[in-house]
């Protein structure tokens, strides 16, 4: 047993982790709130990033005003997207939405190859040092920054679900459209909010990866990989897609382990969190953090 | 001169007139159906199951277009100005809030944030102190900490109206506030309404079941039937009505009718 790879691999698994947790938080706000199964999660990712990447190598801009940019721009991207696409969809069936969704992910991936080309470009360094040295282990600053970022989303996902009253608002509608229009909530603006901070969201840690690894269109692979954390965590419960995130993170550096040591099946790392999905799927459809209907008897 | 002007009789807050209800396009449900509310009064919506009293409340309020329905003749008006075809979540920020039938809170949210959330449309200083005012008028609320799906009933119904309040309406629909109470916790709820009433002077439109119950707090009330109005008259004038006291009001009192004389069993229209 090499103790020390595997305290590496798990924080590594956490790091990565917590970035799905992220996405996986993403996609989970608009099921909530407007009970569409995103496909296109991944594509957010890929689009955020390439967005950022082209302010920071074309247009010379420091790396906080291409952020920045790229923020505002994700913004008006998810609005438009819900209001555009999405918006006359509504009411149609589920399958409708889907296959829209899916659309939506094929498009935005073939645009991206499209305009940027299919090969991995590497974003202009950001910072000056490579690597730390946490606790003895080494670590990329690009991962601390990473680890950082999905805390802070964390928090403000926390502050905005219990303390703002757009929060409430978004909330009550996933509840029940009725009920929220009742007290004044207007659920089409609700709609493209969602829609607008997941893409925004999505887009931070698309950024992030693509800072780690390079943008390339294998960033959307991120949206397949929210599917595990997600049904692990429960669809509609954004506590478990952290924790369905983290898991799953530290699932795939850990099957790595076991099989780079004992099993030589090769490419757990990828497959593991399949597995799992499977296995959850088998034993606890809800998943972990998935609604119980209250029922008073 | 202008006292010699025509004044017309003090404008009611709410006036709905001569509107028609339909749903899916097919079905209609109000016809020609017309009431009034005037500013600081209870008025109260009475009829039977299905005579269209909740289609009423989800006309004015809007909620009707959440359902597929329409108001396809006549207009409603609100404080003079006209509020059919508006949609629901801008009625509410004009002042008319509906407290749904069933109570319908928000059960996975805690008692707190659905008294938060009630004041959604507001964005001034002063919700903390509005929190603590249906804090006073439900003292129990303020003790619940957990979520709001594990109320009780009546305290749900308590809740539906503090979250209504928050809103600081001009004019309540309640729509079965009795409904799935208790005797007991059904004079306290009514006992709150008047009080809302009279404390803080917000205008209130009742439907309700427990007819005894709404015309014991209305001033005004209305019967409905298959979609129209089919008698109206002051709490005191229909509660002392012969037909309102067979069919509503329950048929005892001094002198006992067989079931063999109920008006009721011997034909099916009493009013149309």
């Amino acid at each position: 047993m090499d103790w020390s790879l595997l305290l590496q691999l798990t924080l590594n698994g956490l790091i990565v982790g917590a970035l799905y947790g992220v996405v996986a938080m993403s996609f989970v706000l608009i099921y909530k709130a407007s009970q569409v199964v995103n496909f296109a999660q991944g594509e957010f990712l890929l689009v955020g990033a390439w967005v950022c990447w082209w302010m920071l190598t074309e247009w010379q801009l420091p790396f906080w005003a291409g952020f920045l940019f790229t923020l505002a721009f994700m913004t008006l991207f998810g609005m438009i997207l819900q209001v555009v696409v999405l918006r006359p969809l509504i009411g149609e069936p589920v399958i409708s939405v889907i296959m829209a969704t899916i659309g939506l992910g094929i498009f935005f991936q073939a645009l991206m190859k499209w305009i940027f080309g299919v090969f991995a470009k590497p974003f202009p360094p950001i910072f000056p040092v490579e690597r730390v040295s946490v606790l003895g282990l080494e670590v990329q600053t690009v991962y601390l920054l990473s680890l950082g970022i999905s805390i802070l989303i964390m928090a403000g996902f926390a502050w905005f679900f219990t303390a703002s009253k757009h929060g409430l608002a978004m909330r009550a509608t996933a509840f029940d459209q009725q009920v929220a229009q009742s007290l004044g909530v207007s659920v089409p603006k609700v709609f493209a909010m969602s829609w607008a901070i997941s893409a925004v969201v999505s887009a931070v840690a698309g950024v992030v990866v693509g800072v780690v690894n390079g943008v390339s269109s294998a960033l959307s692979f991120y949206g397949i990989k929210v599917f595990p954390a997600v049904i692990l965590g429960g669809l509609d419960s954004v506590v478990g897609a952290v924790v369905g995130g983290l898991i799953v993170g530290v699932l795939e550096n850990l099957a790595q382990y076991l099989d780079a040591n004992w099993l030589n099946w090769g490419n757990m790392y990828s497959i593991a969190p399949f597995y799992a999905l499977i296995l959850i799927l088998l034993i606890k459809p809800y998943g972990l953090f998935g609604t119980r209907a209250i029922e008073r008897v | 001169m202008s006292a010699a002007l025509q004044v017309p009789a003090e404008a009611p807050l709410l006036d709905v007139n001569n509107i028609e209800v339909v749903y899916n396009d097919v079905i209609l449900v109000l016809r020609g159906l017309s009431l009034r509310v005037p500013q600081g009064r209870i008025v109260a919506l009475l009829g039977a199951n299905g005579a269209g009293k909740s289609t009423t409340l989800k006309a004015i309020s809007g909620l009707l277009r959440t359902e597929e329905g329409e108001v396809t003749r006549g207009e409603i008006r609100f404080g003079g100005e006209r509020i059919d075809g508006i949609d629901p979540h801008l009625i509410v920020r004009r002042g008319i809030f509906q407290v749904m039938e069933g109570r319908r809170i928000v059960a996975d949210m805690t008692c707190l944030e659905n008294l938060r959330l009630g004041a959604f449309i507001r964005s001034d200083a002063e919700v903390k102190r509005d929190i603590e005012m249906v804090y006073a008028y439900f003292p129990r609320l303020k003790e619940r900490t957990g979520l709001a799906g594990y109320l009780s009933g009546g305290e749900q119904q308590m809740l539906a109206i503090g979250r209504a309040l928050m809103a600081r309406p001009k004019l309540i629909l309640m729509d079965e506030p009795s409904m799935g109470l208790s005797p007991l916790l059904v004079k306290e709820v009514f006992a709150i309404i008047r009080r809302l009433n009279e404390e803080l002077g917000i205008t209130i439109l009742l439907v309700e079941q427990n007819a005894r119950m709404a015309l014991s707090v209305a001033s005004y009330g209305y019967v409905m039937e298959q979609g129209k109005v089919v008698l109206d008259g002051t709490a005191e004038a229909l509660a002392s009505n012969e037909d309102v006291k067979e069919f509503y009001l329950g048929g005892h009192g001094a002198e006992r009718k067989s079931f063999k004389n109920l008006k009721s069993y011997k034909r099916r229209k009493r009013w149309l």
